[in-house]
């Protein structure tokens, strides 16, 4: 056989951060023989630099049955995956400050929704909060704790679902940058740009900030914005902080974010993202957007005040304008898949989108709703 | 038209001569410097309350120390000089400083970078217990505040430091327990043609030998350092090494000052987004610089042992060189002959440091073989075992890739110190050469950052 002919199988999936990774595992366990192709290392985006949040709380309603199907992977990832990526249900709450009371009415209205999701929130404000979270500072007003979210380690996530589609034979290769793809006859061809082609009659593309080149190819170009998430960490401090902790507040600025390792180096992340070049596969953090950050951090939770960051960090994530990914299969071409452009909330789900691209593929249908996800809402009229 | 602003990172040797050519130049320089004073490591100021005279502080290089310590004092009305001011990140043409929890944004048209060196370590088993530093620590210990790192110190490693660094805690009136050279004596031989490009500072290595002999401390070449012994309570109590000709001896002492030569602080160069490139001589990744210490990016200069490790002498020579070098850019007339004659200058430093380079080598068999219970990482407390297992079942190869799935090299160092043992590691259980393991990306904060930074 040609070196042409050695890429044949089931599907191909373009994009090796999460969400191909764990497509990879779960296409293998329906039995489908899987490529997956990568530019880059696994994982090295996106899905590796996100803050690791494996958060429900906050998710629009419609998300909340892929974040519970997540979930589940989640509980059992280190059977599944036979790694350890950190995953810890050490609870996620979400606060307001006092200069925006109408917050707390919101997140009761929140609360009382997701409930029927499955999702339970206590409401905790006052001397109640901060009896149970005394490191928030005196600008909190409320909160809304899910004890059953957590956080994971970004880093080891993706990579640890690539081996473990590996051991169950899926072929990952990295280093591989897709430069074509088109459709002749019933197959897919996908070609790397040092010539190799790969050959599958379904694609899935998952391709992150870089997927509009693909969906292009097929007519279905979508206004993706690549940015970069803004991260921080601290030197390790004795681990007190059990829950990840964020704020609701309609200004980007002030949406921070912190969580503690069992380490104890405390990551913080949110304020200003930043800008980011998938060309280069680089993104820089802008130096004012890390003292944005520690400003609003300090606003949250004062005491970090004492500690000191030790490295700042980046990422490619692509952003699309309602901020829902595209999901589920092309408008324009048979056997084409997407799950892209997460828009920097996609690491909590990722396990789900895997398990329910793999279930669409191989099964042709899925329970859980895919309307809100569909390409064919940035079709030109 | 407004005077071009010129900033420069680093008040040690090469800082201070660039800062007195843009003086002459009719230049207002900002002198921005980490320390308390100027002089950098090698020519670091006492205290103003201590009056050790230079003779006692600097030894043979006191009429250097002296001469570059005047000029700085006489340069102080005509710079911007910012003391104790940490350089965390470079954006856009601007440099972010923080002093305490004061920051800054500050515009630049031409940037020196003369940050200087560190010590390279290579890990041994135990060199995470109290009492174990490295050679420019236990200089610092005795430069800056007239104190010992123990009753009984062991030197041990390679490179000039370790002899000057033992000979000065002998005129100290410190016990010195030994002097452990990994490099075998023959080394020195074979280099000699090339230490022969500056003859007076060989022959200050040579009379360091006699100071060490004199006071009648032990010397041994080629050594295998096997462990630090001591345990977590009480600190260092011992080294056992294996001797040149193979012979496990064991000497007592509690404090232990090793390094093997010095690698350059090219951080600022990284965030600045300078292109790097593998120097083989010392297994090293340099930033790329012209003749003249032009970076790869427009208008940032490197000098210095910041850039590549060629002494303190070459860094007096190569700072006034690259300060000279973004005058010619900015469009000021410099004296060309004298470009051409610091030319002349770093070059034979070069060739002197080539020789010093073969005289102490990196013994880089002692990373492929660290026991797999000795630290690596000293910051995240990884072993070299849990590297070597995260490599087996990753696959990972490359500095960063090991880093993400290890934390060797992600803690408050950012692989500072153990980051070129580590890549030696990886490259003999990968089997690859260093080279193809790269190098660690470097980030922001250049040095840990407070949290309370802009707070008013």
């Amino acid at each position: 056989m040609g070196p042409s002919m050695n890429g044949a199988s089931d599907v191909i999936i373009v994009g090796g951060g999460l969400m191909g990774s764990s497509a990879a595992l779960f296409l293998r366990g329906h039995g489908l023989s899987v490529t997956l192709l990568e530019t880059d290392l696994i994982g090295r985006q996106a899905s590796g630099t996100n803050f690791g949040n494996v958060r429900r709380q906050g998710r629009g309603f419609h998300q909340l049955p892929l974040a519970n199907r997540a979930i589940a992977i989640w509980r059992k990832s280190r059977e599944l995956l036979g790694a350890d990526v950190e995953y810890l249900q050490s609870g996620h709450i979400r606060v307001c400050y006092r200069e925006r009371p109408e917050l707390v009415g919101a997140m009761e209205e929140y609360a009382d929704k997701a409930r029927l999701e499955g999702l339970d929130l206590e409401l905790l404000s006052g001397n109640a909060l901060r009896d149970k979270f005394p490191f928030f500072g005196p600008d909190v007003l409320a909160g809304s704790y899910s004890p059953t979210d957590g956080h994971a380690n970004p880093r080891l996530a993706a990579p640890a679902f690539a081996r473990a589609a590996q051991k169950l034979g899926a072929v990952v290769h990295e280093n591989t940058k897709i430069i074509d793809a088109q459709k002749l006859g019933e197959d897919f061809i996908v070609t790397a740009a040092d010539g190799r082609t790969f050959r599958a009659p379904i694609l899935l593309v998952t391709a992150g900030a870089w997927g509009n080149a693909l969906s292009s190819q097929f007519g279905e170009p979508v206004p993706i914005v690549p940015r970069g998430p803004n991260m921080s960490v601290t030197e390790p401090v004795p681990y007190a902080i059990h829950p990840a902790v964020g704020v609701m507040t309609p200004l980007e600025e002030e949406t921070v974010y912190f969580r503690q390792v069992a380490r104890g180096n405390i990551v913080l992340g949110g304020s200003t993202r930043g800008p980011s070049f998938p060309d280069q596969y680089r993104a820089y953090v802008e130096p004012q957007n890390t003292l944005s950050q520690l400003k609003h951090i300090r606003r949250l939770a004062p005491q970090l005040g004492k500690l000191n960051i030790i490295r700042v960090w980046s990422g490619i994530e692509g952003y699309l304008p309602d901020s829902q990914p595209v999901m589920g299969p092309s408008a324009t071409t048979s056997g084409l898949y997407y799950a892209f452009g997460f828009s920097g909330s996609g690491f909590q789900i990722g396990p789900g989108v895997g398990e329910t691209m793999a279930e669409i593929i191989a099964k042709g249908a899925t329970d859980i709703p895919m309307a809100p996800y569909d390409i064919a809402r940035f079709a030109q009229a | 038209m407004a005077k071009p602003r010129i900033i420069i990172v680093g008040a040690g040797p090469s800082g201070t001569r660039a800062a007195e050519a843009c003086v002459a130049a009719g230049i207002r320089p900002i002198v921005i410097d980490e320390g308390r004073r100027d002089g950098g490591q090698i020519y670091r100021r006492q205290p103003d309350n201590f009056t050790r005279p230079y003779e006692k502080l600097y030894g043979t290089e006191a009429g250097r120390a002296k001469a570059l310590h005047e000029t700085f004092d006489g340069l102080k009305g005509a710079i911007d000089y910012r003391p104790e001011t940490l350089v965390w990140n470079i954006a856009a043409g601007q440099l972010w400083t923080a002093s305490g929890t004061v920051q800054e944004a500050i515009p630049f048209d031409a940037l020196l970078l003369c940050t200087g060196a560190t010590d390279r370590l290579m890990p041994v088993k135990g060199w995470n217990l109290a009492g174990a530093y490295s050679l420019g620590g236990s200089q610092v210990a005795l430069k800056s505040q007239a104190v010992s790192i123990g009753h009984k110190v062991l030197f041990m490693g390679s490179g000039p430091l370790l002899y000057l660094v033992a000979s000065q805690y002998v005129e100290a009136g410190a016990d010195v327990a030994a002097v452990l050279d990994t490099s075998p004596f023959s080394a020195r031989l074979k280099a000699l043609p090339d230490l022969l490009a500056m003859p007076s500072v060989l022959w200050n290595g040579v009379a360091l030998t006699r100071t060490l002999k004199r006071a009648g401390v032990t010397v041994q070449h080629g050594v295998t350092p096997v462990e630090i012994m001591g345990d977590v309570e009480s600190g260092v109590d011992g080294v056992r090494f294996r001797t040149a000709s193979g012979r496990e001896e064991t000497i007592a002492c509690d404090a232990v000052a090793m390094g093997y030569h010095l690698r350059p602080e090219t951080q600022l160069a990284d965030l600045a987004r300078c292109a790097f490139a593998f120097d083989p001589g010392t297994r090293q990744w340099l930033p790329e610089r012209d003749g003249d210490g032009r970076a790869s990016v427009a208008g940032v200069y490197l000098a210095g042992d910041g850039a590549k490790i060629l002494g303190a002498r070459s860094a007096e020579a190569s700072g006034r060189l690259a300060a000279l070098a973004a005058l010619v850019d900015l469009g000021l007339s410099v004296d060309k002959g004298e470009m051409a004659s610091l030319r002349g200058d770093v070059a034979n430093y070069a060739k002197f440091a080539r020789g010093l380079a073969k005289a102490f080598p990196w013994p880089v068999e002692q990373a492929a073989k660290l026991p797999d219970d000795a630290i690596l990482c000293r910051c995240e407390g990884v072993t070299a075992g849990d590297l070597r297992v995260v490599m087996r079942e990753t696959g990972a190869k490359e500095a960063n890739r090991a880093k993400a799935f290890s934390r060797v090299g992600m803690g408050r160092c950012q692989g500072r110190y153990c980051g070129l043992a580590a890549a030696e590691l990886i490259a003999a259980e990968a089997g690859v050469p260093v080279e193809q393991v790269g190098r660690l990306r470097g980030q922001a904060p250049v040095k840990p950052l407070t949290i309370a930074i802009g707070e008013e």
